[in-house]
């Protein structure tokens, strides 16, 4: 069974990718997701913020008390060598290139154009395969118009993949007025790869705190069906590699978005419920259901539903809309 | 000059002798102690990161468990041939000297340097002066002294030279803080340069000397009558060939490098009539001011002696003109009885031997004379005092120079001190001088090492940099002392005037007299919240008058404001620099700026561009904000700076605590210092520091009365009081009550009131409160605000409050947090960190045992902020009770405590046994309740007070020596709280021996481990109790064995009252264990989780952090009580839940353990895995043991009672 996959260009030994998540963050999960059989990596985010934020807080513990008391200038050892900045995840793109074979992606979340820039360069110095753009940003400024904020995202991927070597993703929202011709847009501007969609922070009200609650929850099957619906709009009308993230929880879904024309599935929520050796249980599923149908490899089924391909094109468009309510009402009766 | 003089760099002393002494040692064993553990840390961290000595290996660095086991180690490495050494101070050198005898009796060449501090006395003094090395002065070790940071640097290695060829063991010294911690321009010595100075050959005849199985022999015997006098004399010739060595090592370092040394270096008059004899920095001093005096004709001089011992009287003669007719020898020491101070004695026999043999014609007049005790200032002024003493004579015109006197204090009960011109000067006009009064935490003395570093390293400059602090841990005023200019800078002393000052906190202007250093003409910068139209008029009238009468060019900046707007958030540091430069004149103003810019280029340069870029907007932003001030020919302010302490306060706090609040304590006369170290307690109150700029409010809506927040405060600011609401009448309209919230009590009033100018802001209260507001988002019942806009009624309410009457004890619950916020707390407003995790242990300590407590506390931070003038945070009741605090020494504490015990015992058995026999004169009834009073409960305590003042009032009427004897010891017929309070350095490391023997004792003691497990009053050194994968100094490389478990230690014994609690975890359960540990008749031990700033954390969160420590099960809350093995119960509890969260999720909250993870990331992965397991053994093994039966634990033996039977019950 052919499993092999390109993404952006990346050799993939088959196309279940551990998408961005704490869990690349060690060592030993990526060597086990390799070892499961996973096709790519991506690596947890790295997000200017925080970066700041930490070596501010570093800063304000270690010398905020320093030089105020005779008896003890100092209450940590002097370390010449503190990590700052990026320091750590450059560290963490190298030891994974140099303990897994499969193609490890870095991802990037920056505010100022000068992190976006200056951290994507470190990352592809460090030997990253691909970065993965996360323009994780909620406009909201309320003067902001739709037209500047699809502006900004052009200017970050355009500036960021022509000083880059290696190709580039962006992982998109789904809240565009377009989301179709600002994919084509992006692409255009340079992304090699689009990943679809990411999950953005949505607080929670506590009720007795009355505070916001801003855990996470683990995606649900039910949430591939908004990525389903634009990658089988894309797929084929975009040149660019595209990848389906959400919603994964059994090979079902995987089949799924290689149906409607993914190159790549990702997925954080299956391996943090079922550990990250799950990836080959994922993969081993997949074939399973390649064998059955007798497809020897992947790329003969990929995008086989596709909106260009379906008997029906409009099933993806608003017939689909209209026949989904019809049939809640009659599944209810 | 020859040779090549080295690198020029800056560096304080610590640093410059730690540089060479590492590189010459292949051994170090340390162990820290103020203020040489710099030394230690550098070795420690250089070896961590793999720096290599001289023969390309890297030095092995060994914490021991106190300095006498580091010199133990340093003899062991030194029988075995490895190149050893250690560094250390005062106390800690004291506890050497039994190895030293050794190790110079045993001729082991070794190096020692000391960091010279003053010894305890009636106080501890952390600061520097000759009394620990003149202690050490018979050891046979060769004393060499060093003056500034460059002959330190020079000195260790002159000091190794020597050693080795004179197989003479060298303690090398400078002094304290003075050199040790003064910044000054070096050239700094190259590993060729050491390399040519340590021979080979002698090392490995070092080597040769060494035990070794494979050439056998024996040494360390014990001789008897016979031989060992011989022995002893068999030394001699070693120590006669010391001066010799010592100068041809001076000359050959002369020949390499240029700087050329002198056992005795004399400066001045060549025909010198007065001459001054001295060593350490305060010979520098003299030495600069003997020549100008003597440029200007005078016939002075100076010696500066560098080897004192072995003492060579003929380089003495050979350095002293012969024209010296009257001379001073001036010691940084007390030799209190002797007839004169070491040194001074060693310069009369010298002379006299030299008259004696006729070698010199006359015995010059010779005095000795004090200065610079605990480094005290010692300027220009006072040598010249000296030398004017020197200058005195009579009608016949012999010299009549007092012998014994004192420079630089007020001695007016013994009259030694000698009176100063304080306005002679030696300073040339090319030197600048700079002060900046600071805020520990605001980045001033950071900022101005940097400053310092930029002009001589970047400017070509010679820099100066000193900087004192106050006694206080947590918003501590620092005044930095710079000078810059175009020689090397020989002053060490404190500038007195000083052409640019700056004020970086705007109300010190109100608290001391900052513009009295202000030379006329001088530069003033003040960083003040009011613009350059309106600060004039918020200056009081002093102020007003010095910018006037000085001429004081007067500039203001907001720096806080500058650096809010360009991002740089609350540092002002590089805003506040930037001022300096561009206003000092240091440098020519754009060639300042551009080193600013290039410094921080280096600082910043791997943090990010932004990070820059922002500090470069702070520059530029600065120089356009910065505004000078137009001074106003009159005096218009209509407000003078109030009085530090308020008008009613007791005498001494007025005439003896003030003038030190106010910076000036130097000028209190000795007979206003008490003579046996015995001071008033609850001073603290009289010290209104107002640090906080955000203090809590209370919402009585919203409180449930539940205590916790007055519970955990750290600084005793939070008080509660209950009353019947009658009391109410006259309260101000801001007063804030509520009803108690207690059935049963309709009229009672519940008030929960703050003491705003003492809090720190450390809002640990609010994270304490449970309580959320229904309706408004965030608020709880108490919450932090403003406060200056609350001052002024928080002021009233609190003077409403303070009338109101005290919660009486007895009617108190005791047996619950909500009760105990009732306890008038005997500790209050220390200087300990904002936020602190030992007080309020203390605090409740105080709370409930307080008023018949007495404590014997070990040095450090407890010792620190709970006995380190000007103020006393132990206090009084209402009826004049209170804790009796005392503090002996780090190792002896546990000793100390039990001595307290067992006097306390002897003298209630003298008590009992009078009070038999007294019985039929004060009434049967009255004896026969008293000695058979339990006193276990409150209301039991105070029914047996009102007994012992009716027996008082009996006694006082009878007529007996039974009688007066017994008023002597009555005050013991109320059960006596011993407690024995320190830190986890002495309880796991220093003081372990005494307090496992005092836990042995059965005696009934309470001891209190603050367990922060790091050294923290040093700056947060491993300790044993470190835990594995925390980083700390000393273990920089992280801890790589897990903590000792003390408790389990403690337990084994069977007899031992063990808790170990977490106050943030569980007060009830803390509470209980003071409560448990206090009643229980024999020895009890309490393993207290205190978080503190060394383990970097927000310490607002620090009562959460302990919650995460025991939810992880790396703090396992446990009692274990012996009383419960006698009721056949398990006397083990387990008081606290499984582990609900991995030990990374409480750890990675810290800088000490999260930092291994990002300086070794592959090693720190492997450790935390090793200390999750370890957490995992030791909750099982805890676990195990509170599921056994009494049967599974030894009894132990009975605590062993008072002798005349027990005046309390068992719990």
């Amino acid at each position: 069974m052919n499993l092999a996959t390109d993404y952006m260009g990346l050799k993939l030994a088959n196309p279940l990718v551990a998408s961005a998540s704490p869990l690349n963050a060690d060592i030993g999960n990526i060597v086990r997701l390799a070892a499961a059989g996973a096709g790519a990596v991506v690596l947890p985010s790295l997000f200017e913020e925080q970066i700041e934020a930490e070596d501010a807080r570093r800063v304000d513990l270690i010398e905020g008390w320093s030089n105020s008391f005779a008896e003890a200038l100092t209450y940590f050892p002097r370390q010449s060598e503190y990590a700052v900045g990026p320091d750590a995840y450059l560290s963490l793109i190298r030891k994974a290139r140099s303990e897994v074979d499969i193609p490890v992606i870095a991802s990037l979340n920056g505010i100022t154009n000068e992190a976006w820039l200056g951290y994507a360069l470190d990352m592809e110095e460090a030997g990253a395969h691909a970065l993965e753009l996360n323009i994780y940003f909620i406009p909201a400024d309320l003067t902001l118009t739709g037209v500047k904020v699809e502006q900004r995202y052009r200017e970050i991927v355009r500036s960021v993949s022509a000083a880059l070597h290696i190709p580039v993703a962006v992982k998109l929202s789904p809240y565009f007025s377009a989301p179709g011709n600002f994919a084509v847009s992006l692409a255009e501007a340079g992304a090699r790869g689009l990943v679809l969609f990411n999950r953005f922070y949505q607080p929670d009200i506590d009720l007795q705190r009355l505070e916001p609650v801003t855990d996470l929850e683990l995606s649900r099957p039910n949430e591939i069906r908004l990525p389903l619906l634009w990658l089988a709009l894309l797929s084929g009308r975009v040149k660019a590699s595209l990848a389906a993230t959400s919603g994964v929880n059994s090979p079902d879904e995987v089949v799924k978005y290689l149906l409607a024309g993914a190159d790549v599935v990702m997925t954080t929520s299956a391996l943090l419920r079922n550990g990250v050796e799950y990836i080959g249980t994922l993969r081993r599923g997949l074939e399973a259901w390649l064998s059955e149908r007798r497809f020897d490899s992947v790329d003969q089924m990929r995008g086989l539903l596709n909106q260009s391909r379906v008997s029906d094109p409009q099933a993806f468009e608003r017939a689909n809309y209209i026949r989904i309510l019809q049939g809640y009402g009659s599944t209810r009766r | 000059m020859n040779g090549r003089p080295g690198i020029r760099t800056v560096m304080d002393g610590n640093t410059a002798v730690a540089h060479v002494a590492y590189r010459v040692n292949e051994v170090c064993a340390i162990y820290p102690i103020t203020p040489s553990s710099t030394m230690a840390e550098l070795a420690d961290q250089w070896s961590a990161e793999g720096l290599r000595n001289i023969w390309g290996n890297i030095p092995v660095v060994q914490e021991m468990q106190s300095e006498g086991g580091a010199a133990g180690a340093v003899h062991g490495a030194l029988q075995s041939g490895a190149m050893t050494t250690t560094f250390t101070a005062s106390q800690g050198l004291m506890l050497m000297l039994p190895n030293m005898m050794k190790i110079a009796g045993e001729l082991t060449a070794t190096v020692f340097h000391v960091a010279a501090r003053a010894l305890a006395t009636s106080a501890l003094s952390i600061f520097g002066d000759h009394s620990d090395v003149m202690t050490a002065r018979t050891t046979g070790f060769a004393l060499l002294s060093s003056g500034n940071v460059q002959e330190a640097h020079d000195a260790a290695l002159i000091a190794q030279a020597a050693t080795l060829k004179a197989r003479i063991p060298f303690l090398h010294f400078f002094d304290g803080f003075r050199t040790s911690h003064e910044l000054n321009t070096l050239f700094l010595l190259g590993d060729d340069d050491i390399r040519a100075m340590i021979s080979d050959d002698l090392v490995r005849a070092h080597r040769a000397r060494a035990l070794d199985p494979e050439h056998p022999f024996v040494r360390g015997t014990a001789h008897n009558p016979d031989t060992f006098f011989q022995a002893r004399e068999a030394v001699t010739p070693y120590y006669n060939a010391v001066p010799g060595i010592v100068s041809d090592a001076m000359e050959r370092f002369a020949a390499l490098t240029g700087r050329r040394y002198r056992l005795f270096e004399y400066e001045g008059a060549p025909d010198a009539e007065r001459v001054l004899i001295l060593m350490g920095s305060g010979a520098e001093t003299a030495r600069e001011t003997v020549k100008v005096l003597a440029a200007r004709g005078e016939k002075v001089g100076a010696i500066q002696l560098r080897l004192y011992r072995p003492f060579s009287a003929a380089d003495l003669l050979a350095a002293l003109p012969a024209t010296a007719s009257a001379i001073a020898v001036l010691e940084q020491t007390k030799e209190s009885g002797a007839p004169g101070e070491p040194l001074y004695l060693d310069v009369v026999s010298a002379l006299a031997a030299a008259a004696g043999r006729g070698e010199r014609a006359t015995m010059p007049f010779v005095v000795g004379g004090r200065y610079g005790l605990s480094s005290k200032n010692f300027p220009p002024s006072l040598v010249k005092a000296a030398l004017d003493e020197l200058a005195r004579r009579d009608a016949g015109g012999r010299c009549v120079a007092r012998h014994g006197f004192t420079l630089g204090i007020d001695d007016d009960v013994s009259h030694s001190s000698l009176a100063a011109d304080e306005s002679f000067s030696i300073e040339p006009d090319s030197v600048t001088r700079a002060v900046f009064f600071g805020l520990g935490a605001d980045g001033t003395v950071g900022a101005n090492k940097n400053s310092v570093k930029i002009i001589a390293e970047d400017a070509g400059r010679f820099a100066q940099g000193y900087f004192v602090y106050d006694s206080h841990k947590s918003g501590a005023q620092t005044a930095s002392h710079l000078r810059f200019g175009p020689d090397p800078i020989r002053a060490p002393y404190l500038i007195a005037s000083a052409g640019f000052l700056a004020c970086h906190q705007f109300g010190f202007l109100e608290r001391q007299d900052i513009l009295g250093l202000a030379a006329p003409g001088a530069v003033f910068l003040l960083n003040s919240p009011h613009g350059p139209d309106t600060v004039w008029d918020r200056l009081p009238r002093a102020v007003q008058r010095q910018l006037i009468d000085k001429r004081i060019r007067f500039f203001v900046i907001d720096a806080s404001r500058v650096a809010r707007e360009v991002g740089l958030g609350s540092r002002t540091n590089t805003v506040l620099q930037t001022c300096f430069f561009a206003i000092s004149g240091v440098l020519p103003r754009e060639e300042a700026i551009a080193h600013i810019k290039k410094s921080i280029q280096k600082t910043y340069g791997r943090k990010g561009e932004t990070v820059v870029q922002k500090n470069f907007a702070a520059v530029d932003g600065t120089l356009a904000r910065l505004s000078e001030v137009p001074v106003p020919a009159e005096v218009t302010s209509a407000f003078d700076s109030p009085s530090l302490v308020p008008a009613n306060a007791p005498e001494f706090v007025r005439r003896v605590t003030a003038p030190m609040l106010e910076g000036r304590g130097d000028r209190i006369p000795v007979s206003l210092v008490p003579a046996d170290g015995t001071f008033p307690s609850g001073t603290s109150a009289y010290e209104k520091r107002n640090i906080a700029e955000e203090v809590p409010v209370w919402r009585e809506d919203l409180c449930i009365q539940c205590g916790q927040c007055s519970f955990v405060c750290p600084h005793s600011v939070i008080r509660s009081r209950y009353y019947h609401e009658d009391l109410l009448a006259g309260a101000p309209p801001t007063f804030k009550a509520a009803p108690v919230n207690a059935r049963g009590y309709p009229e009672a009033r519940f008030t929960l009131e703050l003491y705003v100018e003492d809090c720190t802001g450390c809002g640990l209260c609010v994270e304490a409160c449970p309580v959320t507001s229904p309706r408004e988002p965030g608020v709880r019942a108490i919450n932090m605000v403003d406060k200056q806009p609350v001052l002024a009624t928080a002021k009233e309410n609190l003077a409403f409050f303070e009338k109101l009457p005290v919660n009486d004890r007895a009617r108190v619950d005791f047996a619950n947090v909500r009760g105990v916020q009732f306890l008038e707390p005997l500790f209050e407003f220390s200087g300990a960190c904002a936020g602190c995790g030992e007080t309020p242990y203390l605090k409740l300590l105080s709370q409930l045992f307080g008023d018949r407590a007495q404590i014997a506390n070990a040095t450090g931070c407890s010792s620190i902020y709970g006995g380190n003038l000007p103020v006393t945070p132990w206090t009084k009741d209402r009826e004049g009770r209170g804790p009796a605090w005392s503090n002996s020494l780090f190792e002896d504490n546990a000793e100390f405590g039990l001595g307290f015990r067992l006097a306390a015992d002897k003298h209630l058995e003298t008590a009992r046994t009078l009070l038999a026999e007294l019985a039929p004169a004060v009434g049967e009834e009255l004896a026969r309740a008293i000695l058979a009073a339990p006193q276990i409960e409150e209301s039991e305590i105070r029914e047996q007070r009102a007994r012992v003042a009716a027996l008082k009032s009996a006694l006082a009427g009878i007529d007996s020596e039974a009688a007066r004897n017994l008023m002597s010891v009555v005050d013991h017929l109320v059960r006596r709280s011993i407690w024995i309070v320190g830190g986890d350095g002495w309880a796991y490391d220093i003081g372990y021996g005494g307090l496992d023997h005092v836990l042995a004792s059965g005696r009934d003691v309470n001891v209190l481990v603050l367990d922060t497990e790091v050294y923290s009053n040093t700056g947060g050194q491993a300790s044993k109790a470190t835990p594995l994968g925390a980083t700390a100094k000393f273990a920089t490389a992280g801890k790589r064995v897990p903590r000792k478990d003390l408790a389990l230690q403690a337990i084994a014994y069977g007899n031992v009252y063990v808790a170990q609690v977490a106050m943030g975890a569980n007060p009830q359960q803390t509470l209980q264990a003071f409560r448990e540990a206090e009643a229980y008749p024999g020895p009890s031990l309490i393993l207290a989780y205190s978080h503190c700033i060394a383990h970097g954390i927000d310490m607002r969160f620090g009562m959460k952090q302990q919650d995460l420590a025991v939810a992880s099960g790396y703090w396992p809350l446990l009692r274990f009580n012996p009383a419960m093995r006698a009721a056949g119960l398990n006397p083990f509890r387990l008081d606290s839940p499984r582990p609900a969260i991995p030990f990374k999720k409480y750890a990675y909250n810290e800088i000490r353990y999260s930092a291994l993870a990002d300086i070794r990331p592959n090693e720190a992965a492997g450790i935390l895995a090793e200390a999750q397991a370890t957490v995992n053994a030791k909750y099982r093994q805890y676990e195990q043991l509170a599921g056994l039966d009494a049967e599974g634990f030894q009894a132990g033996v009975q605590p062993l009672a008072p002798p005349s039977g027990p005046p309390g019950r068992g719990p």
